[in-house]
């Protein structure tokens, strides 16, 4: 196990496993995706009080989701990297921010498209958005901060703190609705005992999760190969990996 | 010569005070800068005062919000730029506490000022004198938090040519919470109502940064020193 562990500091080899489950990764991404969006936008019957307009739930709850998930991906790298000055979780944290980052605009984005007509307004400063809104901005600071140093190895180690003090963030956004009396809707499927939706609208969301988890993972192990030839680009294996 | 950590801290707070006295500038700008502020929302929005009471909390806290960052951006920056800071960080005293000290008297000089002079302010934006304890209590509390805040966003900043925009926008989010809960407080002592609750949150998130900020402080410090 050690050894695996040790393999994974190892930027050659990560650059070799990346590439082999990229494709694995974003073709399950496809299938779960597809399943969920027929199922989802087709199938499934309408809402009760929403109509055909919480379908976009689909697209919205795995989108926040990952804006969380990103996060704590980036912030736990970056917290790897710091403590056992292994480069490659530098890697990773600057591959995961940018998804994130989109992740987050996209709940945001669906989100306001689907308060329109639920709440009458594209925008309320809820708790709930309000945080996710400062997540955004906490992915912003993180990639500003980043290219900000001449030494990149300063600027990686200080975005990497940055990053872990963020994430006092990520519960805030995630119990939010739950501690505030929130506008936004209670949590339906992470919780305890049966979740507070008929199977047949809750098999495609769980499909629409698990793919845009296997997205995520997929598009982060393209970005981390771009990352680790940018980093290592002086190193002798990246031109023997590129000649061949 | 070894001086034991109450020492080391007392005299760096008191190296800090004496540095800020005798560049008095430092320490009036942002006050300054805070009292302008302030002043700008009268002549754009409306002058009259019942209007005015409404938006109080929220002008003074985001007035005092900036003009705190004002400052944060020479927490360390001086100290960085004559090396002072290296020769800090390698006398044998533990870093956090020396930066503990800095934080503390960074507080004394900007936060606690804000304190003092918030109450001008609030007459003149219609504040009911009730208010005041709460306001400043509020204040108290926030800027402290804010002080703590602002040391990471320092620490992270302190060896860029550019590192003012990017410590606002490492430090604005995090304040945000402060903003909420501060101008909330003020808003239900304005309007008569307890303003414990939201007061409550600002004491506790001054604990939680009081407790761990001078960890990632410190750790920020470091990645710009080493």
């Amino acid at each position: 196990m050690w050894t695996w562990f040790y393999k994974l500091a190892s930027p050659p080899y990560v650059y070799r496993v990346a590439a082999a489950f990229a494709p694995w990764l974003l073709g399950l991404a496809a299938i779960a995706i597809g399943y969920g969006l027929i199922d989802g936008l087709v199938f499934a019957p309408p809402d009760y009080q929403q109509g055909d307009a919480f379908r976009i739930i689909y697209v919205h709850a795995p989108s926040a989701w990952m804006s969380l998930s990103a996060y704590t991906v980036m912030a736990v790298a970056g917290a790897i990297a710091l403590i056992w000055r292994i480069k490659v979780g530098h890697a990773v944290a600057a591959a995961s921010a940018p998804i994130g980052a989109s992740f987050t605009l996209a709940a945001l984005a669906t989100g306001s498209l689907w308060g329109r007509p639920m709440w009458g307004t594209y925008w309320a400063w809820d708790p709930r958005l309000t945080s996710e809104l400062i997540l955004l901005f906490l992915y912003v600071g993180v990639m500003a901060l980043r290219p900000a140093f001449e030494d990149a190895g300063r600027g990686d180690r200080a975005a990497a703190l940055l990053a872990i003090v963020g994430l006092v963030n990520v519960p805030i956004v995630h119990y939010s609705v739950q501690w505030w009396n929130s506008l936004h809707q209670g949590a339906t499927v992470a919780k305890f005992g049966r979740p507070e939706m008929d199977p047949s609208m809750l098999w495609p969301l769980l499909s629409m999760l698990l793919g845009f988890t296997m997205f995520y993972a997929g598009v982060l192990c393209i970005r981390l190969r771009g990352e680790i030839l940018n980093r290592e680009r002086s190193a002798a294996w990246v031109r023997e990996a590129i000649a061949s | 010569m070894t001086v034991g950590a109450w020492a080391a801290m007392s005299l760096i707070v008191r190296r800090e005070l004496c540095l800020s006295f005798r560049r008095p500038g430092q320490v009036l700008q942002p006050l300054v800068f805070f009292l302008i502020v302030t002043t700008l929302f009268p002549l754009s929005l409306s002058p009259q005062l019942s209007l005015l009471r409404d938006m109080a909390p929220g002008v003074l806290w985001v007035a005092a919000l900036l003009s705190s960052l004002l400052s944060l951006d020479s927490l360390f920056k001086s100290d960085a730029d004559d090396g002072t800071l290296e020769q800090l960080a390698i006398c044998g005293q533990e870093l956090s506490l020396i930066v503990i000290a800095k934080a503390a008297a960074h507080w004394l000089v900007s936060g606690a000022a804000l304190v003092v002079i918030s109450p001008l302010v609030g007459v003149a934006l219609g504040i009911p004198t009730s208010a005041f304890a709460t306001m400043m209590l509020s204040l108290a509390l926030g800027t402290l938090t804010l002080s703590w805040l602002g040391a990471i966003g320092a620490g992270l900043t302190v060896g860029l040519r550019r590192g003012n925009v990017l410590l606002s926008l490492i430090v604005l989010p995090l304040a945000m919470p402060l903003l909420i809960f501060g101008a909330n407080a003020t808003d239900r002592a304005i309007g008569g109502t307890s303003p414990a609750g939201p007061l409550y949150f600002l004491a506790a998130l001054c604990v939680f940064t009081c407790t761990l900020a001078p960890f990632a402080a410190t750790a920020a410090l470091r990645i710009t020193l080493e």
